[in-house]
């Protein structure tokens, strides 16, 4: 067998979906031996053998379409197409011959003859598939001339804020529609008319914006010409350069590759080899970067006395001195622990390490924490206590075995959209779905996806659902004994099994408190308990509750008593809301944990770390970031770091955030942007965007994937840096030249991490934790052969109902989420052309509930709780019922945590985002706050552009 | 009381059959005559539609072709008696049309109540499938191989060899399709026997389920076949009350159901891919092969696709045996073919004759030449995409082999006659014309090459760069031929070829534009 050269880059068919055997063939006169359901295309390719084609793409499954991969084969009738015909044993293949070569040009002369042929002024010109196969055949014209019917004048669809479509370019090799169709998933896309006159068209005959496309580009990634094309090519050209860098928006940690020309982004790609997301993106990630060179980001640092009083742009050395002897006056009048950080989910983990390290070692005190505490908190206390370890136990796409899925308070085609596409196509491949969700999310029903169940649940009955769960697994004898007997406490177990069988927990004793009927509720126990392989995702909508660690908990039980872990298809798996939430956790930022969960008042622990970073730590944990505004309204808390993160308008109860951030005496952001909560600063420190710096993300499935520095930083400090500068001021020596250093101190310190190094993620893509000795490139499906904490434990899970519910006066239950185009506190999305999709947050109100108050669609509505009261648009929807509202928060205007409460987690102080009993009315104007905060936003505005004027 | 047959079908009716059926109803009212009528199907005469039966001494009279306003005439006559006059044809068997064919497949055409169930059976109907039911699958699939029965619908592919694949596929589904999707001009016989005798098609498909273990049957049907529409629903709800469908079929533990499915006006839905395609919901655009649709087919699962009258024809097979169907035809071409013979002829209709007989036959002696009275100069055998046979051609056997050997086809069996007016460039142009209206517009030989190929012969109409427009053309039609992935783009040059190559002097023009000759 001769030597194989170098593969192409598009091996033009997938790989085959089950490879059980090789075969070996002939190609060109050359032996090759690849799997068995391979495309003879796919096999020249390996072999570095290029057949034309202008349809075939290995994303995709063959179309045979084009005609242009024709080749032939000893033995065969005519010129079968490469893309279509498998590989057989002893198969003999040419892909060159002359009446190849001249049927091939014969085809393209018919491509060409209905194709604009000024390439030199396209757009695509040297990027384009077409003008590669015309290249590599030779053909520079078309013997049909140009006098034929033809599409020259077909109009353009600019209609996406992205991208346009323009079907003179288009050579109707429906590569759009298929990725649309099995990439995505959401069909928006089909061909209209048939024979000469097909067409690409949107939706039913709408443009592009109008129809049901979601901008997820795939359409745009996967045509071979112009016809689609980014918007930014056509403005500034070709990329020159290309930088495979992670995602910066949701948990799922998408690898792309970022396409710069001289200092300016072009576009950014989904990275094929990416293992989150295999090539696929969504419209956040793949073209929502604009926020990186907008207008409103701050570059320079500024400092201030007062609130009350201008900003005063000032130079680095400044702002950190400032910072420093701000920090060391609070402490040497209110005590050591008067000051804290917060770090974000959003930050690196390198970025991350060094804040808790600052604030444990410079600081002096265990005042961390990071803005998982009001999301997946949790997450990590649940799972650590049943299962061993704070994390999702699979890789994503485990999610391809899975038979049934059950999705709990979990919106993927909204939050989590590229996970959402892989999720779509198993069920299209027939794997059976379970929602569990107060509202009909896209799942419930969407093309070619109907959920089998759709337990629709009242906000704040989680508990009681899971417990109902698995009332009947054991009840009905569905428990996976044997498995519960090999891997479990068998203590706990018997105990659990006591508590769960009562009658209390049954489904037709809680159907009064779930809202769930008791017999669809017994089916679905049932289809996931019988599954075989049977998967749990879930979101925030299980953990921001007053009782969200134990729903948790309860999600493993259930895990557990079916034998649903510790194998590909199966698993619980928490859906991380930001890029780097599992990091974040990770990397030791909350009060009690140093990095790799392992609690602070572990002397030997601590000892490890003392003797690292030769201080000597504190025993007790700190404070949560809910009782830092506590403790700052009571006056024993005075400074604050808070790296690239916004409580003024993530954290819930906003009076109550606002009051403690009031009553700081020195507030320290660290942001690109002059967020809501950098109102309330003294110090502004200029961040970096992801694109301006190195380092690591942990996305949802524990992957560490490297971010890549693309441009300069525009505020000349990557944020790492920038906790070293203020370290080194503070007295305690910071000293890394590059993040990698970073890394390589979490590796000594950190079990689970002690293999990871950037040289092994460069060389591996990316890898998921543990990785250690026993694990040396990492760990894909965890608790494989036992849980990490040893035995399996069955958590009792009794139901506490909240205390928020619906009364007279607050009638309705508020629950939140999220929307597609927009991220999070929208910092980011908000200063992108997203807002083409969504420029306000709405309120969902059921028909009943509207019609009883008078609402209509578009009207102002004012939603007051016991803690505030808001203003927003209100949309009629069914897909709330009656009884529950719904928004989003990502709109500083709308401020929706106005109205959240105080309500948290038992265990973790997670807020309770997901309940808050309201009252809805019509109403003309603003609210009072919302008036308030715009006079306050007025003066805050005044005072930066006051700065900007008058310079450093 | 006095049966009086009155065809129903679409071309008898298109003829008049019911405006006869009116005016014999309101004659016999009054003139105070107890009569019942039954509207049976065409015999496929249809040169002698509306043709008017009687039963009289236990025979059937023919009358015909019956204009309503002859109809008081025929009653003064002594009609519904049999009677003397003009119109009068004799017995069926008199007519020596149809005496002369060989109808194992259209036998029952014309003679019994299409909708009667007790018809059907007492004309030896339901005998294939009780055979069937005595039978392993095994045997009935060695049964139809054994009859040498071959694909009706145009690719005369072994249908034992297709069933047998469908058989030896594990699945925990499969299905048979009717492929009921006529589509070719001048072609008519799908129609006839849904219209005529169509439990012969519901018996054939409960067969061929019963061969391969298919539970569910679709019949795609072509939304321009109202009337079979309607009679199809009709003898599958009677079917099923019979239990000749449905679940445990005739007591024998296994179930079959079949469902229609309407078209909505593409031709190239009658291609088996884009037919599965449509069925399941989907645009009408072909697919590749492999996997074939015996492996993968409705919705992913292994599915026999088969016109309708190779699964009429299985019937035959299973109630007189393989031996018996196989003595029918020549060579590699088993049984009767069923040719539709149309277009600028004196008889059309449909005749079965076995294959081997030869065009001449059919198009002078059943169809006595052009309607015009001008000299047959061109026939087009196999639909739109067949070959335009000249009359050097014209005593090739009608055989699958023989009719490739000459570079033409046989297709579904559609004839159509053209005199000596017919302008052979302008039915060249025709051909790439059909193929640019009809493409699905998947592949691009097809969706391109069928426009410019109109183009190219327009050119040369106006003689413009004439020799290399031609040498272009040829290179095009060797590009769709070789290059085209399904049999829509590649027969396509096939009549453009015939016209040229047989019909050269079509293509000479004098200068100047427009076609002269």
């Amino acid at each position: 067998m001769s030597e194989l050269q170098t593969p192409l880059n598009d091996l033009g068919t997938p790989r085959p979906r089950e490879a059980l055997t090789r075969v070996s063939l002939e190609i060109d006169g050359q032996q090759v031996q690849v799997d068995a359901g391979s495309s003879v295309m796919r096999a020249a390719a390996l072999m570095g053998i290029k057949v034309p084609s202008l349809c075939a793409t290995d994303s995709l499954d063959a179309f045979g379409s084009c005609r242009m991969c024709l080749v032939e084969i000893e033995g065969r009738k005519g010129s079968p197409a490469s893309c279509t015909t498998l590989v057989e044993e002893g198969m003999v293949v040419s892909t060159r011959s002359d009446k190849l070569e001249k049927l091939r040009r014969n085809v393209l002369e018919l491509y060409i003859s209905d194709h604009p042929l000024d390439c030199v002024t396209c757009p695509t010109n040297g990027d384009c598939e077409l003008q590669d196969v015309a290249g590599e055949l030779g053909v520079e014209d078309s013997r049909y001339g140009l006098t034929g019917s033809n599409h020259q004048h077909a109009v353009k669809d600019e209609s996406n804020p992205y991208f346009t479509f323009d079907p003179s370019m288009c050579i109707v090799c429906y590569r759009c529609v298929r990725a649309c169709d099995d990439i995505q998933g959401t069909f928006a896309l089909t061909v209209d008319g048939r024979g000469f006159e097909s067409k690409i068209t949107a939706g039913q005959m709408e443009s592009f914006m109008e129809s049901e496309c979601v901008s997820c580009g795939a359409c745009v990634n996967s045509c071979p010409t112009a016809a689609l094309e980014e918007k930014s090519v056509i403005e500034i050209g070709l990329p020159e350069k290309s930088t495979v860098t992670t995602c910066a928006y949701c948990g799922v940690g998408c690898a792309f590759k970022v396409e710069t020309r001289g200092d300016e982004v072009v576009r950014m790609t989904p990275y094929k080899d990416g293992k989150a997301n295999e090539g696929h993106a969504c419209v956040k990630g793949r073209f929502a970067f604009g926020y990186t060179s907008h207008k409103d980001r701050i570059t320079t640092p500024m400092i201030r006395d007062s609130i009350d009083e201008s900003w005063r742009q000032v130079s680095w050395q400044q702002a950190i001195e400032f910072t420093a002897r701000r920090f060391r006056e609070i402490q040497a009048e209110y005590g050591r622990d008067s000051v804290g950080g917060i770090t974000s989910s959003r930050c690196s983990n390198e970025e991350t390490y060094l804040v808790q390290k600052l604030v444990r070692a410079g600081f002096g005190n265990n005042n961390v924490d990071t803005c998982a505490r009001v999301c997946h908190s949790p997450t990590g206390y649940g799972l650590k206590t049943t299962l061993g370890e704070s994390a999702g136990t699979q890789a994503f796409d485990s999610v391809a075995k899975a038979d049934v899925v059950m999705l709990i308070g979990a919106n993927p085609t909204e939050a989590h959209p590229v996970f959402a596409s892989r999720l779509k196509r198993r069920l299209r491949e027939g794997a059976q779905l379970i929602v569990v969700d107060p509202r009909k999310i896209e799942l419930v029903n969407s093309p070619h996806v109907r959920a089998t169940h759709h337990l629709q649940l009242l906000p704040g009955s989680n508990v009681a659902f899971v417990n109902a769960m698995a009332h009947v697994i054991v009840t009905e004898g569905l428990a996976d004994e044997t498995y519960i007997r090999e891997r479990c406490e068998i203590e706990a177990w018997q105990s659990w099994l006591n508590f769960i069988r009562g009658e209390e927990n049954s489904p037709e004793h809680l159907q009064s408190v779930t809202g769930i009927p008791a017999s669809e509720l017994r089916a679905a126990a049932r289809l996931y308990a019988e599954a075989g392989n049977a998967a749990i995702y879930y979101g925030l909508g299980v953990t921001e509750h007053s009782q969200g660690s134990t729903t948790v908990m309860g999600i493993a039980n259930l895990a557990m008593a079916t034998g649903n872990l510790g194998r590909e298809g199966v698993g619980v798996n928490p859906l991380r809301g930001q890029n780097n939430v599992q990091g974040s956790c990770d990397m030791g930022s909350f009060p009690h944990e140093l990095p790799g969960y392992r609690h602070i008042s572990d002397p030997e622990v601590r000892g490890l770390f003392e003797n690292e970073w030769q201080v000597k730590l504190q025993p007790e944990p700190g404070l949560r970031i809910p009782n830092m505004f506590d403790a700052a309204i009571c006056g024993d808390f005075k400074g604050l770091y808070c790296q690239g993160e916004d409580i003024a308008q993530s954290d819930p109860n906003t009076h109550h955030v606002e009051a403690a951030l009031k009553a700081l005496e020195c507030l320290v952001v660290q942001d690109i942007f002059l967020n809501e909560t950098a109102r309330f600063a003294h110090v502004f420190l200029p961040g970096s965007t992801f694109l301006e710096k190195n380092g690591t993300f942990t996305n949802a499935e524990r992957r560490i994937s490297r971010v890549r520095k693309v441009l300069p930083s525009r505020s000349g400090k990557e944020d790492w840096e920038i906790t070293v500068d203020l370290a080194n001021a503070l007295g305690y020596p910071m000293n890394y030249s590059h993040p990698s250093e970073i890394m390589d101190e979490i590796a000594r310190l950190t079990p689970t991490f002690s293999a990871v190094n950037y040289a092994k993620i460069d060389a591996l893509g990316s890898i998921q934790w543990p990785c250690n000795e026993a694990a040396p490139e990492g760990t894909p499906t965890m608790h494989v052969d036992e849980f990490v904490r040893g035995k399996g434990y069955f958590a009792i899970t009794g139901f506490v109902p909240t205390s928020e519910r619906s009364t007279r006066k607050y009638p309705l239950l508020l629950t939140t989420g999220r929307v597609l185009s927009q991220y999070n506190v929208g910092a980011q999305t908000r200063r992108t052309k997203n807002t083409a999709w969504a420029d306000q947050d709405l309120l969902e109100i059921h028909p009943v509930d509207a019609e009883d108050r008078g609402i209509s669609s578009g009207d102002w509505v004012g939603i007051s709780s016991r803690a505030g009261d808001t203003v927003l648009r209100a949309v009629v929807t069914e897909k709330v019922q009656p009884g529950v509202v719904y928004t989003t928060f990502h709109f500083p205007l709308t401020g929706a945590n106005i109205v959240t409460t105080g309500n948290s987690d038992w265990a973790t102080n997670c807020p309770e985002y997901k309940v808050t009993a309201v009252q809805a009315t019509r109403v003309t104007q603003p609210s009072e706050w919302q008036k308030q905060q715009a006079v306050f936003n007025r003066q805050q505005k005044a005072f930066l552009d006051k700065a900007r004027r008058s310079g450093v | 009381m006095v049966k009086i047959f009155i065809p129903a079908d679409t071309t008898s009716c298109a003829l008049g059959a019911d405006a006869v059926a009116k005016e014999v109803t309101l004659q016999a009212q009054n003139r105070g005559l107890d009569i019942t009528i039954i509207r049976n199907g065409s015999r496929g005469a249809f040169w002698l539609e509306p043709l008017v039966e009687i039963e009289a001494d236990g025979n059937r009279y023919c009358y015909g072709p019956v204009n309503p306003s002859e109809v008081a005439g025929l009653f003064d006559a002594g009609f519904p008696g049999l009677c003397e006059h003009a119109l009068l044809l004799g017995q069926a068997a008199d007519i020596d049309w149809l005496a002369r064919q060989d109808r194992l497949t259209f036998g029952r055409a014309g003679l019994i109540d299409p909708l009667s169930l007790d018809d059907y059976k007492q004309n030896g109907g339901y005998e294939g499938l009780n055979n069937a039911l005595d039978m392993s699958p095994a045997e009935i699939v060695g049964a139809v191989t054994d009859s040498g029965l071959r694909g009706r619908g145009g690719a005369a592919f072994p249908t034992g060899i297709k069933w047998r694949t469908v058989l030896n596929t594990p699945a925990d589904q499969k299905y048979v399709a009717a492929n009921a999707d006529e589509g070719d001009s001048g072609t008519f016989a799908d129609r006839l026997l849904m219209e005529a005798d169509p439990y012969q098609l519901i018996e054939g498909m409960t067969i061929c389920a019963m061969a391969v273990g298919a539970t569910e049957g679709y019949i795609y049907l072509r939304s321009e076949y109202p009337k079979a529409l309607q009679v199809l629903n009709q003898v599958i709800a009677t079917a099923e009350d019979a239990n000749l469908l449905g679940k445990n079929i005739c007591g024998s533990g296994r179930d079959f159901h079949i469902h229609i499915r309407v078209g909505a006006g593409a031709y190239i839905c009658g291609e088996e891919t884009s037919m599965l395609e449509s069925l399941e919901g989907k645009r009408g655009l072909v697919r590749f092969k492999p996997p074939l649709p015996a492996i993968e087919g409705l919705f992913g699962k292994p599915t026999v696709v088969n016109n309708v009258l190779t699964l009429a024809a299985v019937t035959t097979v299973l109630a007189k045996g393989a031996a018996y169907y196989k003595d029918y035809g020549s060579g590699r071409s088993r049984g009767t073919l069923s040719v539709q013979l149309a277009g600028n002829i004196r008889r059309g209709g449909l005749i079965e004759v076995p294959f081997g007989a030869s065009l001449r036959e059919l198009v002078e002696e059943f169809g006595g030449g052009t309607a015009s009275g001008r000299p047959v100069r061109a026939i087009q055998v196999g639909g739109p995409l067949g070959a335009y046979l000249p009359e050097s051609q014209w005593d090739t056997p009608m055989d699958y082999e023989a009719f490739t050997e000459v570079g033409a086809m046989l297709g579904h069996g559609g004839v159509v006659v053209f005199d000596d007016s017919v302008d052979m460039l302008a039915q060249a142009r025709f051909a790439m014309e059909f193929c640019a209206v009809e493409s699905c517009g998947k592949c691009t030989p097809c969706r391109i090459g069928s426009v410019r190929g109109v183009e190219l012969i327009d050119k040369i109409a106006k003689n413009e760069n004439k020799s290399a427009s031609f040498e272009l053309l040829e290179e095009l039609c060797e590009t769709l031929d070789q290059g085209s992935l399904c049999a829509m783009g590649g027969l396509t040059p096939m009549p453009v070829r015939s016209a040229i190559r047989h019909f050269p002097q079509d293509f000479e023009v004098s200068s100047g534009s427009g076609v002269e000759r």
